[in-house]
């Protein structure tokens, strides 16, 4: 008998359909990283490390007139509920995938030909919309690396539970839901730099949704700007 | 093939033109042929333009998924066969060819058109439905190929008769078609300038700021989104995603016509 997920208008959580789950970020978090970040949403934990710009190996993947971004999400085997093998796995390969387009359309990668800028994201601990996590913690580990960006890139999920739009998915909502809608979005030219979906949902309720989605990457874009802020504020001054 | 300029491209759209004349709006000539592989139980050719691919269903008896145990299992793959373009390579599935095959499988999956439940068997036996998109020749489009010709070679797929050990048996022809309430269709446009174009080719692929590839499926009470998928290094304006939903689904019918 599935079980009933939403009760008094309150989600399986407690939360409302229109509330995130509680946020945690924090930058400059490894020591041999260029850069580095580790943000949380809820139960969903990722960390990411950047290393570059830096040469690439091997030569032939080297562009002339920028650098090249790789990206490689992965989840920790103990993660998950089972253990799950270490390794990519065709998931990964395209949540990979994925993130590499959600970064680049806000990084200057024309400024440093033939250098690679390598992310890796590791999702420690995974409750739903782990790629939304790993991306929020990819941004902020780049301009933690001092990589140039047009702005950061914040990401969430918004989907349909019993029939009413919620924001960020979590848990048995992935599995248990209607629709799941993962977003990566910089409020700065208010581009979209990831869309996926998956579900069933009339024209209507996509576009709110989607809009949904947009309110919560704001939300998060303040939560990544504050942890910048403050690792960089100086002791004493404003 | 002599590749077409990416500046050329984005001139002539600029110009509210194409480079081979179709509005942009408009499908190459797209052609499906259902029943093309003998040994498969479904199969089906599609052509989008230029671009060519086969899916062929085969079916098997198997353990079905713990949290699923009362039905069959759907398994999507493809290859991006070298021969269909100089930039493949034999070896392993690619990032692409992943993505592909994750991406027909979700159109199909979410879109809730095949019911599992009719292909379970009895306990810790279901059908397992194998789909291989093989990609032949790469004009671009291949999602919107590769998802209209597995769904066209499920349309096609008839379930084998099992025998007193129920073993499917191939050799002779099932007469049961594989259930199917709907048809799941992808839907791809591009973002070239400002100007966004459905049924990119190759070379509007390699010029596109940005692609959007949307599945709709006819549901019972009108059109629904089953799966989404953005690609491309430049971000996309909400307004943009609003009116690519708004062409998916006049263009997805269309493609709906091509399957019998």
């Amino acid at each position: 008998m599935k079980e009933q997920m939403i009760k008094d208008g309150l989600r399986f959580d407690g939360r409302r359909f229109d509330e995130l789950r509680q946020i945690e970020a924090r930058v400059g978090i490894l020591k041999n990283a260029d850069g580095s970040a580790y943000f949380r949403l809820g139960d969903s934990i990722a960390i990411a490390g950047v290393y570059g710009p830096r040469k690439v190996f091997p030569k032939h993947q080297e562009e002339s007139e920028r650098a090249i971004l790789r990206t490689r999400y992965n989840m920790a085997a103990f993660s998950t509920t089972e253990r799950s093998r270490p390794g990519p796995s065709r998931r990964s390969t395209e949540i990979s995938m994925v993130t590499r387009q959600a970064l680049m359309p806000v990084i200057f990668l024309d400024e440093f030909p033939r250098t690679a800028i390598d992310v890796h994201i590791e999702v420690l601990q995974a409750d739903a919309s782990t790629r939304c996590v790993g991306i929020n913690a990819a941004a902020l580990a780049l301009a933690d690396a001092g990589v140039p960006m047009r702005d950061l890139v914040a990401s969430c999920s918004a989907g349909k539970i019993d029939g009413h739009v919620v924001l960020d998915i979590a848990g048995k909502e992935d599995t248990e839901g209607e629709l799941d809608l993962p977003v990566a979005y910089y409020p700065h030219e208010k581009k979209i730099t990831l869309l996926q979906m998956d579900g069933l949902a009339s024209q209507p309720e996509i576009k709110d949704i989607i809009q949904l989605a947009i309110k919560g990457c704001e939300k998060i874009y303040e939560k990544q700007k504050e942890a910048l802020r403050k690792k960089y504020a100086i002791e004493g001054e404003v | 093939m002599i590749g077409i300029d990416s500046e050329l491209i984005r001139e002539i759209v600029a110009r509210d033109k194409r480079i081979d004349n179709r509005s942009f709006d408009e499908y190459r000539n797209v052609v499906v042929e259902q029943g093309v592989v003998k040994q498969a139980e479904g199969s089906a050719r599609v052509r989008i333009g230029n671009t060519e691919v086969i899916a062929g269903v085969k079916m098997g008896v198997g353990e079905p998924f713990p949290d699923t145990p009362n039905e069959g299992v759907l398994m999507v793959a493809a290859e991006f066969l070298p021969l269909a373009s100089p930039e493949f390579e034999s070896g392993p599935p690619g990032e692409e060819s992943i993505e592909l095959a994750r991406v027909v499988d979700r159109a199909i999956r979410e879109s809730k058109a095949i019911d599992f439940k009719k292909l379970f068997i009895t306990e810790e036996k279901v059908w397992m439905v194998y789909i291989d998109i093989d990609i032949l020749d790469d004009d671009g489009n291949l999602f919107d190929a590769a998802c209209l010709a597995a769904v066209a070679a499920l349309k096609n797929a008839k379930i084998p008769e099992l025998d007193e050990k129920q073993a499917p048996v191939y050799e002779k022809k099932g007469t049961q078609p594989l259930p199917m309430n709907s048809i799941p269709v992808s839907t791809t446009f591009v973002k070239i300038g400002n100007n966004i174009l459905t049924d990119p080719s190759l070379a509007e692929l390699e010029a596109m700021d940005a692609r959007l590839t949307v599945g709709t499926v006819n549901a019972g009470d009108g059109i629904q989104f089953c799966s989404m998928q953005k690609g491309g290094a430049t971000g996309l304006a909400v307004e943009d995603v609003e009116k690519i939903l708004e062409m998916a689904e006049r263009k997805g019918d269309e493609l709906r016509k091509k399957i019998k």
